[in-house]
């Protein structure tokens, strides 16, 4: 029986931190041009542009660590880490994956995620690994523009008119079950705990309730029952999204292999 | 001390005049979003060195890890440096330490106001509160009475102000 190759956790850690962006920020631009308002149309461009460029140096960096830790042989860049993998070799979360859906879904979603990503780039300045220090000083800046942005519209929408409370709290509901995988803990992400890398992502369940809690009281938004959980990103299992988006994300490197401007 | 060094110059003086001459080259060049402000007086520029083989090496910082005009400016650099005599130059960008408004040049400040640009009001050290509202006086009219329309604008850098005593929109230089 074959197992799968062995992959050095560092890459691997890396590479989820990357896809999660590129994925949420390749969705934000599915908005460009159709947003409810110019300026939110903006916003969401930029909030996009923001995790496309977190993204970036992300997956350049975990090009290097693959090239290290294989020895010789190709590096891949950026790109070739963005656009030239198949679906099970992605491993963003389930959550980043999921439609746009209505302005709400897309608000609740983005919340979701900045209210994990800004207490986790925060603490990742102290990352043993200067690169990933690095990265996480000038990302946490980004996320707590994005966190207040959508926390504003979830207190907009929440305690709005009766048709956008009710659409929040769906979206709310439809989204709840994918968080908990920002949490798990694996041999990937412990092995990154250990050597001071990565970080305990359980332990930061306390600040992202302390910030989800404060927003929907304000918001007048009920906190959905934690009854219900779907993981398996990080192992490359994706929802039936997935591969839609990749079809976009991906077109013009397949259709034109190697092209570059 | 000579007056001014070539790049076959292997003194020390004539390194450092090399690396001056460098640095001249670069330092005036645009964000091409912000076009009164220079790489300089965005605190872009991080370092220009010139190592004994006449090769110029520019040290750069995004101000936003996704700057569409970073590559922009990239080019902008070794052309320029390749009309003043460093053809095999190179451009770095570091991440760390992260770029900060406060870096942003008092020049760069007063350029960006008399453009119709509000200059960032806050030592971007104090960290935010969830809800908080920066107090901007609009740019052309001096008036303190503003309001936020959009914490995004039309580049990464800017924020949406509208004056409520002038009636003008204007774009905020928003604090990192």
């Amino acid at each position: 029986m074959t197992g799968p190759e062995v992959i050095d956790p560092k890459f691997q850690y890396v590479l989820r931190l990357a896809d999660d962006q590129l994925i949420l920020g390749q969705r934000l631009g599915e908005w460009c041009g159709h947003a409810p308002t110019l300026e939110e149309d903006l916003a969401l461009a930029n909030i996009g542009l923001d995790l496309l460029g977190q993204s970036r140096s992300l997956f350049t960096y975990a090009g290097e660590i693959e090239g290290k830790s294989k020895g010789t042989g190709k590096i891949r860049s950026e790109d070739d880490l963005a656009f030239l993998r198949h679906e099970r070799d992605y491993c963003n979360a389930l959550l980043v994956e999921q439609p746009n859906g209505d302005f709400a879904v897309t608000i609740v979603r983005q919340f979701l995620h900045a209210a994990f990503m800004t207490p986790y780039w925060s603490a990742m300045t102290a990352s043993a690994d200067e690169t990933l220090a690095a990265i996480a000083a000038k990302s946490v800046k980004e996320l707590e523009y994005h966190l207040r942005h959508c926390s504003e519209w979830m207190i907009r929408l929440g305690d709005g008119t009766a048709e956008s409370h009710r659409r929040t709290q769906d979206a709310l509901e439809g989204l709840w079950g994918y968080v908990s995988e920002f949490f798990e803990m694996d041999e990937v992400s412990n092995a990154m705990l250990t050597v001071g890398v990565g970080l305990d992502h359980a332990a930061l369940r306390t600040e992202w309730d302390v910030t989800v809690n404060a927003v929907l009281e304000r918001a007048t938004l009920t906190r959905p029952a934690d009854d219900w959980t779907q993981s398996g990103g990080r192992r490359g299992l994706h929802s039936e999204h997935m591969g839609h988006i990749l079809s976009e994300l991906q077109y013009m490197q397949r259709a034109y292999p190697g092209m570059n401007w | 001390m000579p007056a001014a060094g070539t790049s076959q110059d292997s003194t020390p003086a004539g390194r450092l005049s090399d690396t001056a001459r460098a640095r001249a080259a670069v330092a005036g060049i645009c964000d091409p979003e912000i076009p009164v402000l220079t790489i300089e007086d965005l605190g872009m520029l991080r370092g220009v060195t010139v190592d004994d083989h006449g090769q110029a090496v520019v040290t750069i910082t995004p101000t936003y890890s996704g700057c569409p005009a970073m590559f922009v400016m990239k080019t902008d650099i070794l052309c320029a440096l390749d009309a003043a005599g460093f053809a095999d130059a190179r451009v770095e960008t570091v991440l760390s330490p992260a770029w900060t408004t406060d870096w942003l040049s008092d020049a760069g400040r007063e350029k960006l106001q008399a453009y119709g640009i509000a200059p960032p009001v806050r030592a971007s050290t104090s960290r935010r509160a969830l809800f908080g509202e920066d107090s901007v006086n609009c740019p052309q009219c001096g008036s303190a009475e503003t309001e936020r329309v959009s914490e995004f604008g039309s580049t990464s850098c800017k924020a949406l102000y509208r004056c409520r005593s002038c009636a003008e929109p204007f774009d905020y230089f928003k604090c990192l």
